[in-house]
This record gives C-alpha cells, sequence and structure tokens, in this order.
C-alpha cells in the first residue's frame, strides 16, 4: 500500500499545477485584452477608454467612445474568439491524429474558408455588400468539412482524415491560384492576397456577430473531446476498449473544427503557428495529456493572437503590418527551437 | 460448471475479403485462464477483438455474460471487458500512473477526477504489475518490457470480470513473465475469465487450465493442455515435434523440431 501513500500525495499535487496553470493563463488573457483595448493609433487614456467603455456618458468626447466602442473592443473580442479557436482547435486535432505536428488548417477547412472568400472578393460581391466576405468564407469552410469527411468517412481512423484535408486543402489553394491568375483586375488581386495574410484589423461588431454564435458552440464541442483523446492514448483499439465511440468523436471533431476554425478564418483571414505552436509550449505544463492540453491551449491561443495583434500595432504603427505575418514571422524560430530542443534530447 | 463468460456461437469474420476467422464457438468461463495458441495469421488477434467488440463479425453472435454483445453500451462493455492489445502503443509522453489511470476511465463521469475507488484500483495494479518505482516517470523513458508491465497495470486497473490479453509476455524477462502468469493465475481464482493468447507453448502448458488451439480461422482442438498439444496436434498445425515432460505434476511441452522448414543445427556439446 505504500504506493497508494506516494499516489494521494502526488495527485493533489498535479491538481494544484493545472489550475494554477489555467489560472495563470486566464489572466493573461485578461491582461492582454485589456492592452488591447488601451493601445491604438488615437491616443487615448487608460482611465478615458474604460470611461468610454462603460459609462459613455457625454461628458466623453464622441470620437473616444466611437474608436473604443467600435474599433478596438470588437477587435480584442474577435482576437479573443481567433486566437482560443486556433489553439484549442490546434490541440484537437494533435490529440486527435496523435501527431504533433497537426494544426488547424489540416482538415482543409481554411484553405476551403480562404477560397469563399477569395471568391467573394473576386467576383465583385465583396464590395458590393461588405458581409459577403466574411459569409463566402464561411460557406466555403464549411463545404471543405463536408467533403473531407465524405471522402474520409466514419471508420477510415485519422490517416485517411490528413489524406483527405490535404486533398481538399490541394484542390482549394490550386482554385485560390487560379482565380489570383486569371484576376481581371490587380487591385482584386492585391486585396486578396492582402486579405489572406491575415489581420484583425478594421473589424467591427458586425464581424463579432457573425462569428462568435459558430464559434462559441465549435469551441465547446471540442472541448467535450477529453476523454476521448485521453483514451486514444492507447490507440484506436484501447480507445474503444475503453467504451470510446470512435464515430461519435470524429464528428465532434470535425463540426466543432468546421464551426470555429470556418468561422475564423472567414472572418481574420489565415492565421498561421498559433494553432501549431501554442499546443507544443504548453504540452510538457501538463504532463502532456491530451484532456489537459485542450483549455490550455485555448486560453493560450487567445493570449498569443491578442498579444500579436497588439504587436502588430506598436511595432510599426503606421503601416498595415498583417497578424499572420507577424505569428508566422514570431512562431518560425520558436520552431526552429523547439526542433533543437527535441533533437538534444534525443542525443 | 461457473457461467460462461464469453460464448460465441458459429462467429465468422472477413477482412479484406479474405476468411480470417471462420465459424468459431467457443466459451470461457469465470475462474478459468484459457489460453489461445496457434501458428501466426491464424485469426487469434481477430478472435480477441471480434469478442471485444472492436469488429463486427459477418455471422454469428456473442455473449459477454450472458449479454449480446450487439446490445450493450460501449461504457458498460467497457466495465465488463478489458482487451491488451498486442502493439504496445503509447502515443504522449504521460507518466506511468496517468496511463494506468486510464483504466478507470468507463467509470467516470465528464471531467469528475479520480474517486477513491479508482485510486485503489489503479494503486492495486501498479503494485501487482511491480511498476510503482517508475509511477512518477514519463512512459518514453521506460524500457520494452517495463511499457509491456505498465499496459498490463492499465488493464488490470480496468477491473473487468473478463480480461483479454494479446501475448502480454512479449518482451517479459524470465521472472516477470511468471510473476504475471501467477498474477493472471490470481485473478482467474478472484473469479475472473482470462483469455490470454501466447505463442509460448511451455508457459501455455504449464499455466492455462484450458487451450484452444486456432488454425486457419477454426478451433482445431480445445481441453487441457496434456489432451490438446498431442504430437498429432502439433504435427498437424504447427508442423513440430516437441518434447514432453512434467514438472510439479503438470505436463509441459518444448518444441524441439521443424517438420517443415529448417532445424537450426543443435548446439555444440561441450
Amino acid at each position: 500500500m505504500s504506493s497508494l501513500a506516494v499516489r494521494s500525495q502526488a495527485r493533489p499535487n498535479t491538481e494544484i499545477n493545472y489550475a494554477w496553470l489555467l489560472a495563470s493563463l486566464t489572466l493573461l488573457v485578461a491582461i492582454a485584452f485589456i492592452g488591447s483595448l488601451l493601445i491604438g493609433p488615437a491616443a487615448i487614456g487608460a482611465k478615458a477608454t474604460l470611461l468610454a467603455l462603460f459609462s459613455g456618458s457625454q461628458s466623453q468626447s464622441d470620437a473616444a467612445v466611437l474608436i473604443v466602442r467600435e474599433i478596438r473592443l470588437p477587435r480584442a473580442l474577435l482576437g479573443v474568439l481567433v486566437g482560443a479557436t486556433l489553439g484549442l482547435s490546434g490541440a484537437a486535432l494533435q490529440g486527435y491524429l496523435r501527431n504533433p505536428l497537426a494544426e488547424p488548417g489540416l482538415v482543409g477547412v481554411s484553405a476551403g474558408a480562404a477560397l469563399g472568400a477569395v471568391t467573394a472578393i473576386n467576383t465583385g460581391l465583396a464590395s458590393a455588400f461588405a458581409l459577403a466576405l466574411p459569409l463566402g468564407g464561411l460557406a466555403g469552410g464549411l463545404a471543405a468539412a463536408v467533403i473531407v469527411q465524405a471522402l474520409a468517412g466514419l471508420r477510415g481512423g485519422p490517416l485517411t482524415l490528413i489524406l483527405a484535408g490535404v486533398a481538399v486543402t490541394t484542390f482549394a489553394s490550386a482554385l485560390m491560384s487560379l482565380s489570383l491568375n486569371l484576376s481581371p483586375n490587380p487591385f482584386a488581386a492585391l486585396e486578396i492576397v492582402f486579405w489572406l495574410l491575415g489581420s484583425l484589423a478594421d473589424r467591427s461588431f458586425t464581424h463579432v456577430w457573425l462569428a462568435a454564435p459558430l464559434i462559441l458552440p465549435g469551441l465547446a464541442m471540442l472541448l467535450l473531446l477529453g476523454r476521448s483523446l485521453d483514451a486514444l492514448t492507447l490507440g484506436e483499439d484501447g480507445a474503444a476498449n475503453l467504451g470510446v465511440n470512435l464515430g461519435a468523436t470524429r464528428i465532434l471533431l470535425v463540426v466543432g473544427v468546421a464551426l470555429c476554425v470556418g468561422a475564423a478564418t472567414a472572418v481574420a483571414g489565415a492565421i498561421g503557428f498559433v494553432g501549431l505552436v501554442v499546443p507544443h509550449l504548453l504540452r510538457p505544463l501538463v504532463a502532456q495529456r491530451p484532456s489537459r492540453l485542450l483549455t490550455s491551449s485555448m486560453l493560450g491561443g487567445a493570449a498569443l493572437v491578442l498579444i500579436a495583434d497588439i504587436a502588430v500595432r506598436v511595432i510599426a504603427p503606421g503601416t498595415d503590418l498583417k497578424l499572420g505575418v507577424l505569428t508566422s514571422l514570431v512562431g518560425a524560430p520558436l520552431f526552429f527551437y523547439l526542433v533543437m530542443k527535441t533533437r538534444r534530447s534525443l542525443l | 460448471m461457473k457461467r460462461a463468460m464469453i460464448k460465441t456461437l458459429d462467429v465468422s469474420v472477413d477482412l479484406g475479403g479474405r476468411r480470417i476467422i471462420d465459424g468459431v464457438s467457443l466459451d470461457a468461463r469465470a475462474g478459468e485462464l484459457v489460453g489461445l495458441v496457434g501458428p501466426n495469421g491464424a485469426g487469434k488477434t481477430t478472435l480477441l477483438r471480434v469478442i471485444s467488440g472492436l469488429l463486427e463479425p459477418i455471422s454469428g453472435s456473442i455473449e459477454l455474460d450472458g449479454e449480446d454483445i450487439t446490445l450493450m453500451a460501449p461504457r458498460l462493455r467497457a466495465q465488463k471487458l478489458a482487451l491488451l492489445p498486442q502493439d504496445h502503443v503509447i502515443h504522449w509522453a504521460i507518466s506511468v500512473e496517468d496511463l494506468v489511470a486510464l483504466g478507470r476511465l468507463p467509470y467516470r463521469g465528464f471531467g469528475s477526477a479520480l474517486s477513491p475507488t479508482d485510486r485503489t484500483a489503479v494503486a492495486q495494479a501498479v503494485a501487482a504489475m511491480d511498476v510503482a518505482d517508475f509511477a512518477k516517470r514519463s512512459v518514453i523513458e521506460l524500457s520494452g518490457g517495463e511499457r509491456a508491465r505498465v499496459l498490463i497495470a492499465r488493464a488490470l486497473a480496468q477491473d473487468t470480470p473478463i480480461l483479454l490479453a494479446d501475448e502480454p509476455a512479449a518482451g517479459l524477462d524470465a521472472v516477470h513473465q511468471l510473476d504475471l502468469f501467477a498474477h493472471l493465475r490470481g485473478l482467474a481464482e478472484q473469479g475472473r475469465c482470462v483469455v490470454v493468447v501466447l505463442h509460448d507453448l511451455t508457459m501455455a502448458s504449464r499455466f492455462c487450465d484450458r487451450l484452444v488451439v486456432l488454425d486457419e480461422g477454426k478451433v482445431h482442438a480445445s481441453g487441457p493442455a496434456a489432451k490438446v498439444l498431442t504430437p498429432k496436434v502439433l504435427k498437424s498445425v504447427y508442423g513440430i515435434t516437441a518434447y514432453r515432460g512434467q514438472a510439479d505434476g503438470v505436463p509441459f511441452v518444448v518444441p524441439l523440431k521443424s517438420l517443415v522448414g529448417k532445424n537450426p543445427p543443435a548446439r555444440r556439446k561441450t
């Protein structure tokens, strides 16, 4: 029974660590969120910002109220939603596929969403009415998910899902290149290229209202996967023997990713590396347990995107540095570091 | 006679257009340690998978503890039957105790922590497989044999009346093989139904109450080792001759010569 004693000492310890991790990540998100409200090209003091946000009384200048409520608040909210989406869907896909290189774009949803948005720009729909762009993205993302799921089937296992995702992504990218190639006017082509880079600038509450009703249920579905992902540590047979319904797990995963990644890409474009790097960074802190990686990666993703979106405004205030460019620029060296670390640990 | 925990009736399985299991009817009772033996490709692993509900048979029926497996909810089935797969797959570098605790998943609600019952089951499994010394370590730091023991502990933690183990002794050193069989015997004596796939005919003949010989998807013979591993069966199923001896009043078999393939030259006498 000595092992029992060892165990009962150790268990609360890891529970506390995990609680601390979640608490610190939540605090980080909160700080980054407030930072995102405070920082911008219009110099509005902290007190004025908070007053504009909460009271909006006549004593404040109308401009401050307008900027904080209509520009910075939706941008920060979208930062939370998009970041949470990327972090959580990356963690869920890595857990399901049992592959640390999986990322939210793998199942074809982001490429489909990008193609939908590009089509909206190219056909001129996007300039005819503003919502055509995100709606086109949503339609493309959901269509891609349906095709991938139909191709991969329910019993196919991870490999067929990856293959189907790669096939759909490749085809959607080819169509995007084609539409760029044949683009009738250079301005549309430029708009497409810039949109594809991924950004949270100049988004309004319309975008929040469009994305949130899809992202929130998508996140909830992915958060339900914890048990199944833990069980999949033992492989498909091991998980099935533990009572995990693999078909239901697959549906929850694909629908959850389609909803949140589709909506996030539709409103913010393709923001790379967050979904890949955040679960990587957090995995050692949750003792590699796939279930614990879910909530922590969701918070970590939200914090990272918010911070990157602040950095975009601080580093190059005058220019239109895109968020997706920055995350890739910062993410790639982080990945180099991870490669070196993995190599060292193998020696 | 104790009640039948596993009962298959005329079960057939096709995989990739080939008949892998061909009309297998067998039963295994509570309190029994049954060895499933047979040459490579005989269908042993497939039979365990179909009994566990991981594969659907194209015909025939399977009952676990008197209940049709197709009517059992996955979670209830998981509380009835534990399967130890052959491939020692562990995908993430989680700690040994977290891995063993996965065996308690069928008993736990969504997001709930380990209950005192869960902890006791985990601690007993850890002690039974002698893995307490490295309970805190990550599974990637373990040797192959240690991993095998940790995975057995995982299946034991599931605490089910039926345990199916696919080559659990592979990769274990001699003392841990003996420990494992002592433990499997102990589980059977507690009234569980234990079915083990194994290739080691010596171990099979010494420790299993009953052997089922599977060949080309069919049950070739079934019964106590002395009656099943006869020269005739060994010749027709494996194409070997064997030395038959006795220790502690229990007969055992040691494979000697191949009748079909090449024989290694005997070691030089010194």
